[in-house]
C-alpha cells in the first residue's frame, strides 16, 4: 500500500504521520524551517508563500496552543485562516465529519489542519478527498487520538537538531504517559527515521502500550536508570483524568517515581536538554526548578513550532 | 416438479461422498443420487458438468437486521443475498432492536421469512431479557416460537451468577446456548487486537486473554451444569488451545470462527481501514495460523459468515467510531474455497465446515444430500472468478474488507426444498 500522505511522484501531499515518512522529506522540512525562524525576528513577519490560499483550522478537540501556532504560521505565510472549533466529535451533533469537510471544500478550502479525538480521523479525511477527486486539497494532522501529532514530532526534532546537531550519536529518553501519547509516537518514529541509536521510554507498565519495543525503543521502569547518560529528556503531559484511577494511584506518587527533578536530571549528561510539549503540569511530571532551569528548552520549542508549521504548510502548498 | 442436476461433482461431506453423479429431485426431496429412479422423467434438467453439487450451505450466524435496523438491511435483501451465496439455512443472533426476547417477535420473524420462501431462517433467542444480563428469558416459549438456541450475542453478560442460572435453566430442558467468549472488563473500549498494530496506530486494544479468561469461566460453568455450549467467534491462538484441551477432556462444547478471521489479521487494518473493524477484533498472524490449524483438525467445528450489513454512513467514520462488522453471506463460499485451496485441504473437508458441521451444532436434520432429505442444494462453479464490488452483492450491506478482491467460486443454482430460488450467471 502506498503511503497515503505521498502523491504519485513521492512528494508530500498530506502530513498525516511521521511513520514511514522518508528521512529526506523529514530533513527537507527541518531545513525549510530554519529561515522561517528568522522571519519571526523581522519587523514585517510575513512572507507571501500562501497568499490567496485558505486554510481551515478544523478542531474537533479543544486546543488553544496548537491551534494558535498553526494560525500564526498560516498568517505569516499570508494565508487566509478560518478557525472552526467543533469541540465534540461530530456524530452526536448530526453532521458527520465528512459532511463538515465537504461543506468546507465547497467554500474552496486549500488546506485542512485537523485535530480530532479519534485516531485515524485525518487519514479518513485525506482518503475521502482522494476518493472524491479532490486530492489537491491538503490535510495536516494536528493531533489524532493516541495516534500521531506529526508537527509536534517535527518541532521536537527541530529543537533537538538545533541544540545537538547530529541524531546519530544521541540517547533520548521519553518519560511518562506513552500509552495515550500521540506526541511520543510521532517523536519515536521521527527519531528512529533519523537514525537515533538509543531511544528510551520511561514509565510504569500501566502507561506503556503493549509491544512498545516494536517501535524501536528500550523500556525502562526505573527513571534513574533510564535517565542515565541521556542527551535529551522529553517529558510527556499527564492528563488530569489519568492521575487517579486504575492507571495510577495518585499524582503525588507519579511525581515521586516519574517526575523530573534537578536531582534526577543530574544522572543525564551535563549538557542534556529538557523538553515538554506543553501544557505542563508543574509538580506532576516536572519540577518548576527544572522547567525554568538552564537545561530547559521548552519555550524555544514553542518558537520553533511556528517555523516548522510554516515549513510544512509551504512545502505542501508547493507540491 | 422433478429436477435433474446432471453430471456434476457431488460433494456431500456429511456422507463422505465426492464423486461425479447426477442428482434427482422429486416432490421437494432428494429422490436419488447416481442412478435415476424408475420411470424418471425430469421437468427440468440443470447441466452441472464442471460444477460442484453440494448441500445448501448453513450459516450459523447472519444478522438480517430485522427488526429495528431496516435502514441497514431487510429480510428481503438479506435472504436474497443468502441464496445468491448458496446459503439455504441460516441462524440469526438476537441482537436486533428490540432483541429477540419475546415469542411474538420470533414468530413474526419466522413468518416473514417463510413468506419470502427462500432460505430458512432460524432465530437464536436472547438468553436474558433485553440482552441486559439480568433476567432470563422464557426459553420454553421462545423455543416453541421457533428459537433453536439462546445467546447473548455481543452484549455484555457481566453477572456470572446470572450466567450460571441461565445455563442451569437451559441444561434442565436441553436447550443449546451460544456464548461469545470475551471478558467484558478487559474488552472495555477496545477496538483492535492488543499488539504492534494497535500500538502503532494508537487504537484502544483488547488483549488475547480477554478471550481465554472468558473461556475458562464458561468451561467451569459447563462442568457445573452439563449444558451444551457453542463458543461463538473464536479469535486467538490461546483460545484455540484451550478449546482443544476442553474437548479432549470431554466437555460438551463446539465452536466456530468467522470467515474473515480465517483470512485476515490486524495488519490488514493498514491505515485505519474501517472495514477491518470487526468483533472480535482481527488478531495477529500467529492467531490466524492457529485458527486455520484448529479448523483443519476439527477443534473448530464450523465457519460462519458472521454477516453484519452496515450502512455506508456508519463505516465512513474514524476507525473506532465506525460500526463494526462485515457483510459475508455471499463471501462465505468463495472464502471457504480460498482457505481450502491455500491450505491444500480436500473440498469435502472444507465444505463440511459450512454444511454438515453447522447443521450438527444447530441441531438441524439438514446439511446433507440423503435420499428423502429436503432438497436444499447448492450448485457452484469453483473456477468462476469475480471481483467483490458493491454492484456484485445482493446484500444491502456493501461493507467488506474484500472490496476489490478477485475471488473464485460463484453459485450457479440454489435450491430450497426442491425449488430453484437462485439462478446465477
Amino acid at each position: 500500500m502506498r503511503n497515503p500522505q505521498l502523491n504519485a511522484a513521492g512528494r508530500l501531499q498530506h502530513l498525516l504521520t511521521l511513520e514511514e515518512l522518508p528521512a529526506d522529506i523529514v530533513n527537507r522540512i527541518l531545513d525549510t524551517a530554519v529561515p522561517f525562524v528568522s522571519v519571526a525576528e523581522r519587523d514585517v513577519k510575513k512572507v507571501p508563500l500562501l497568499r490567496g490560499k485558505t486554510v481551515f483550522n478544523l478542531f474537533f478537540e479543544n486546543s488553544t496552543r496548537t491551534r494558535t501556532t498553526f494560525e500564526i504560521a498560516a498568517k505569516r505565510l499570508s494565508a487566509d485562516v478560518i478557525n472552526l472549533n467543533i469541540g465534540v466529535s461530530s456524530t452526536t451533533k448530526g453532521e458527520t465529519l465528512l459532511d463538515t469537510v465537504d461543506n468546507l471544500v465547497a467554500m474552496n478550502a486549500d488546506m485542512f489542519i485537523v485535530r480530532h479525538g479519534q485516531s485515524g480521523a485525518p487519514h479518513l479525511i485525506a482518503q475521502h478527498l482522494s476518493a472524491t477527486g479532490r486530492a489537491h486539497i491538503h490535510v495536516v494532522n494536528a493531533g489524532d487520538g493516541r495516534h500521531g501529532h506529526p508537527t509536534q514530532g517535527l518541532l521536537d526534532l527541530f529543537t533537538i537538531r538545533h541544540y545537538k546537531h547530529d541524531f546519530r550519536r544521541l540517547t533520548v529518553a521519553i518519560v511518562g504517559d506513552v500509552l495515550h501519547s500521540r506526541v511520543a509516537r510521532s517523536l519515536i518514529h521521527g527519531l528512529t527515521t533519523l537514525g537515533t541509536p538509543e531511544v528510551r521510554v520511561i514509565a510504569p507498565q500501566t502507561l506503556l502500550p503493549t509491544a512498545v519495543e516494536s517501535l524501536g525503543v528500550h523500556v525502562y521502569h526505573d527513571m534513574r536508570a533510564g535517565l542515565s547518560g541521556c542527551d535529551v529528556v522529553v517529558m510527556l503531559r499527564l492528563q488530569n483524568e489519568r492521575m487517579k484511577g486504575s492507571l495510577l494511584p495518585s499524582a503525588g506518587e507519579f511525581f515521586k517515581h516519574y517526575g523530573l527533578t534537578a536531582e534526577k536530571l543530574q544522572l543525564a549528561k551535563p549538557d542534556a536538554i529538557v523538553m515538554h510539549p506543553g501544557p505542563m503540569n508543574r509538580g506532576v511530571e516536572i519540577d518548576s526548578a527544572v522547567a525554568d532551569g538552564k537545561h530547559s528548552v521548552i519555550l524555544p520549542q514553542v518558537t520553533f513550532g511556528i517555523a516548522v508549521r510554516m515549513a510544512v504548510m509551504s512545502m505542501l502548498a508547493g507540491n | 416438479m422433478k429436477i435433474e442436476i446432471r453430471n456434476g461433482r457431488v460433494v456431500d461431506p456429511g456422507q463422505g461422498i465426492d464423486r461425479k453423479a447426477s442428482l434427482y429431485i422429486a416432490a421437494g426431496k432428494i429422490a436419488a443420487v447416481g442412478e435415476a429412479p424408475e420411470g424418471w422423467h425430469a421437468n427440468r434438467v440443470l447441466d452441472a458438468a464442471g460444477l460442484i453439487v453440494c448441500p445448501g450451505l448453513i450459516d450459523a450466524s447472519a444478522r438480517l437486521r430485522e427488526p429495528g435496523f431496516e435502514y441497514k438491511a431487510t429480510l428481503e435483501s438479506e435472504v436474497a443475498a443468502a441464496v445468491a451465496g448458496g446459503v439455504t439455512r441460516l441462524a440469526c443472533p438476537p441482537d436486533t432492536d428490540p432483541p429477540l426476547d419475546e415469542p411474538g417477535l420470533v414468530e413474526m420473524l419466522k413468518h416473514r421469512a417463510r413468506s419470502l420462501n427462500q432460505a430458512h431462517v432460524y432465530p437464536i433467542g436472547a438468553l436474558t431479557v433485553g440482552l441486559k444480563g439480568e433476567t432470563i428469558t422464557e426459553m420454553g416459549e421462545l423455543t416453541e416460537a421457533g428459537c433453536i438456541a439462546f445467546s447473548h450475542a455481543d452484549a455484555a453478560l457481566v453477572d456470572t451468577q446470572v450466567m450460571l442460572r441461565a445455563l442451569q435453566y437451559a441444561a434442565t430442558f436441553g436447550y443449546r446456548v451460544w456464548l461469545r467468549p470475551q471478558d467484558v472488563h478487559l474488552a472495555r473500549g477496545g477496538v483492535a487486537h492488543d499488539g504492534e498494530v494497535a500500538t502503532r496506530l494508537g487504537l484502544p486494544a483488547i488483549p488475547s486473554f480477554a478471550e481465554t479468561i472468558a473461556l475458562e469461566t464458561i468451561f467451569d460453568l459447563v462442568r457445573a451444569t452439563g449444558v451444551h455450549v457453542h463458543l461463538a467467534r473464536l479469535s486467538t491462538h490461546d483460545g484455540v488451545a484451550r478449546v482443544r484441551a476442553a474437548k479432549k477432556a470431554g466437555l460438551p462444547v463446539t465452536c466456530d470462527v468467522a470467515i474473515h478471521h480465517v483470512h485476515l489479521c490486524d495488519v490488514d487494518i493498514g491505515w485505519f481501514n474501517s472495514h477491518c473493524h470487526l468483533v472480535p477484533p482481527l488478531r495477529g498472524l500467529r492467531d490466524r495460523a492457529a485458527l486455520r490449524a484448529g479448523l483443519a483438525d476439527g477443534t473448530i467445528d464450523l465457519i460462519c459468515s458472521d454477516h453484519t450489513p452496515v450502512d455506508d454512513d456508519a463505516k465512513q467514520l474514524p476507525f473506532a467510531e465506525a460500526e463494526p462488522g462485515a457483510t459475508g453471506l455471499e463471501l462465505l463460499l468463495p472464502l471457504t474455497l480460498k482457505w481450502a485451496q491455500e491450505d491444500g485441504l480436500p473440498l469435502v473437508t472444507a465444505l463440511a465446515r459450512i454444511t454438515a458441521e453447522p447443521a450438527r451444532a444447530l441441531g438441524l436434520a439438514a446439511g446433507q444430500l440423503r435420499i428423502g432429505d429436503d432438497a436444499d442444494v447448492c450448485v457452484f462453479d469453483p473456477d468462476a472468478r469475480w471481483i467483490v464490488e458493491p454492484a456484485a452483492l445482493k446484500s444491502q450491506g456493501k461493507n467488506t474488507p474484500f472490496l476489490g478482491v478477485e475471488l473464485a467460486g460463484r453459485v450457479r443454482y440454489t435450491l430450497v426444498g426442491g425449488q430453484i430460488v437462485h439462478e446465477g450467471a
